[in-house]
């Protein structure tokens, strides 16, 4: 008690100027110009890519782009106009929200389900199972193209015959076990007590996972869709493979690589094209970010 | 609404990890019983197999004249309050209140009659619209009563409910569920490490220890004469003063005094059991008085509790409060044979 008396009645002005408070001060400034710093450095590409989007090919190919930072100012938007009236640019938007959408959400629903009988259900071999998925996460996707491709091909899933249904299915399969790894990690989490209580309420398996599961999860869906998401409307790989070569399927990504003639020509436009691509995932993203909501949990288990 | 029985129940989770051994227990309609017993000794265990959260390995588990044992939690008609009061965080008061009827597929104006009688009981009238995260620790217990009393079971379960709330909010709370357990006239069953709850709420305590029972009983009876070692030890606070003592014509002896029993028993060797309660400054009889060296000197107002050691037994006192003692002093104290206890050495039992 008489500690914490004595400790009250130092005036402020003193302790503003002691030793620990500029020790203090100094430490949380370093800090912050550590953090500021850091990040500078990593917007620094970025930055690049967009001024470099507004200057004019022979600028481009002649100085560095910081030097339209300084007068005179040579700005144009001609890249953005040459990627706008690339022929197939608005079906190639089309296309990857096609694909994207359902390879987004055919894998967090079919993970939702099975994380939760990972976590929250016995069944038999259950940790083998969950082990051999966790096995999965370390297959190298390339290693797959081949006999998946030509599976497919054997079973006509090709873009002439089924559409999108092969990148679809592809996509779900490649993105099945982080998502159920992620899910079933996080569920976990959910204290057991909830599950007891549901249980001597009387909620069977599917309504525990519809009102308290689901609900509880929110944030940890919302960054798996964040993740999956960003990852295929991304991708270009996968999509080249398994449905690239037709103009009508090919996504945005595959379209826009293709804006650089095989002499390395054109690269100009894929400055306008990436920001142009890049849209989407900003909307995703902060469209999304409300959902992480911090103690979701609170008040359930503690007194 | 109903008795509960467990009819030589066993949990057995591995061949050699046995948490419960044959326990039986005869719960009447309305009763408060009160599992006590420290951590570990299988009284939740022994709930949790009534709410039909655990199998039972062996035994029987009968709610009024039904064998439960293959019947699921759900149709068991119970309730269970959970220590960590298990509320659904994303849902309002009234939702979580309401959850249960849900499940039940009752009709709407009927959960709206029974939720809004169970908060007007408990007082959460304005909290109905409040998520869990924004009630208090008292609050939010009340929240998972309620749960509980909208279901309007046979059987009221409660695992350690209090032991989340600060001391003076449980003691007001035990109270409350007193009153509850009253207006309601349901059969409550509560789990408990705590004696004093035990001792304050049951109207029949069930001791258990090491997956054993080891005693039934009403609060008077377990304290007045507990059946063995360790009902005597562990009911009480401060807990009974326990000296080796040997019996010789009637009369146990211990190392710094000796007492003349009220009634002959059939040992020569165990232990003499008294309260601190039974130590006193009042010296009725010499020849059943002792020294006692003061170590440390506890008031608390109304009381007063010496500890110290008689001869080489440690010893505690509850003497009047006017009384001045300091510690190292020696002071004279006399014994009320009235409520001796002994314990037979090998078998710990009771024989006095």
């Amino acid at each position: 008690m008489t500690i914490a008396s004595e400790r009250v009645a130092v005036p402020a002005a003193e302790r503003r100027l002691s030793p620990e408070w500029l020790g203090n001060i100094f430490s949380k400034s370093l800090l912050h110009v550590v953090v500021i710093g850091i990040t500078l450095m990593w917007i620094v590409p970025t930055l690049g890519l967009l001024v470099s989007s507004f200057r004019s090919p022979a600028d481009i190919a002649s100085t560095g782009w910081w030097t339209a930072l300084s007068p005179p100012f040579k700005f144009t938007l001609d890249n953005y106009t040459g990627v706008l009236n690339t022929s197939n640019l608005g079906t190639s938007f089309f296309n990857s929200f096609m694909i994207t959408i359902p390879a987004t959400v055919i894998p967090v629903t079919i993970a939702a389900f099975a994380a939760y009988a990972f976590s929250w259900m016995k069944f038999w071999g259950r940790d083998f199972f969950f082990l051999a998925l966790v096995g999965l996460l370390a297959v190298p996707l390339q290693a797959t193209f081949i006999p998946i491709l030509s599976l497919f091909v054997k079973l006509g899933l090709t873009p002439d015959n089924v559409g999108f249904l092969g990148l679809w299915l592809a996509h779900t399969g490649y993105g099945l076990p982080f998502a159920i790894y992620l899910l079933a990690n996080f569920f976990r989490s959910l204290p057991t007590d909830l599950f007891e209580s549901a249980e001597i309420d009387g909620a069977g398996t599917l309504t525990v996972f519809f009102r308290i599961v689901l609900p509880l999860s929110v944030p940890a869906i919302a960054s798996l869709v964040i993740f999956q998401f960003l990852w295929i409307w991304n991708d270009y790989l996968v999509a080249l493979i398994y449905v690239g070569g037709t103009a009508d399927y090919a996504p945005l990504t595959v379209t826009i690589a293709n804006l650089v003639n095989s002499n390395g020509q054109g690269w100009e436009l894929l400055t306008a094209a990436a920001f142009f691509s890049m849209i989407v995932p900003l909307i995703v993203f902060f469209s999304l970010q409300r959902f992480f909501v911090r103690g979701i949990l609170a008040g359930s288990v503690k007194g | 609404m109903s008795s509960v029985t467990y009819d030589h129940v066993v949990k057995r989770y591995t061949s050699d990890l046995t948490v419960v051994k044959d326990f039986n227990v005869e719960i009447k309609d309305k009763e408060f019983m009160v599992l006590v017993g420290p951590s570990g000794c299988g009284k939740s265990t022994a709930l949790r197999m009534l709410a039909g959260l655990e199998s039972i390995s062996e035994g029987q588990i009968r709610i009024g004249d039904r064998v439960v044992n293959d019947v699921a939690a759900k149709d068991r008609d119970i309730a269970m309050v959970f220590q960590s009061y298990a509320l659904y965080p994303h849902m309002s008061v009234y939702d979580n209140m309401a959850f249960p009827l849900q499940m039940q597929h009752m009709k709407k104006p009927d959960i709206d009659t029974r939720v809004k009688n169970a908060s007007r009981i408990l007082g959460l009238d304005n909290f109905l619209v409040r998520k869990p995260r924004a009630l208090s620790g008292g609050q939010r217990q009340r929240v998972a009563l309620g749960r509980a009393i909208v279901r309007n079971p046979k059987v009221f379960l409660l695992d350690e409910p209090l032991s989340n709330l600060d001391a003076k909010l449980r003691g007001q709370t035990r109270i409350e569920l007193q009153k509850l357990h009253r207006d309601l006239e349901t059969t409550f069953i509560y789990v408990t490490h705590d004696q004093v709850e035990a001792m304050t709420m049951g109207d029949r305590i069930a001791i258990m220890n090491a997956g054993i029972l080891q005693q039934v009983g009403s609060p008077g009876e377990i304290y007045d004469h507990p059946a063995n070692l360790f009902v005597a030890g562990f009911i009480g606070s401060p807990t009974m003063n326990f000296v080796p003592a040997t019996v010789e014509n009637g009369s146990a002896k211990a190392s710094g005094f000796s007492v003349k029993l009220p009634k002959p028993i059939a040992a020569t060797k165990g232990t003499l059991g008294f309260r601190p309660e039974a130590v006193t400054d009042r010296v009725t009889d010499e020849a059943n008085s002792m020294q006692m060296k003061v170590d440390v000197v506890e008031r608390l107002g109304s009381d007063q509790f010496l500890y110290g050691k008689v001869g080489s037994d440690a010893v505690t006192a509850r003497v009047d409060p006017r009384m001045k003692v300091d510690p190292g002093d020696t002071v004279k104290l006399g014994l009320d044979t009235r409520t001796l206890h002994f314990f037979d050495a090998e078998s710990e039992l009771a024989l006095l």
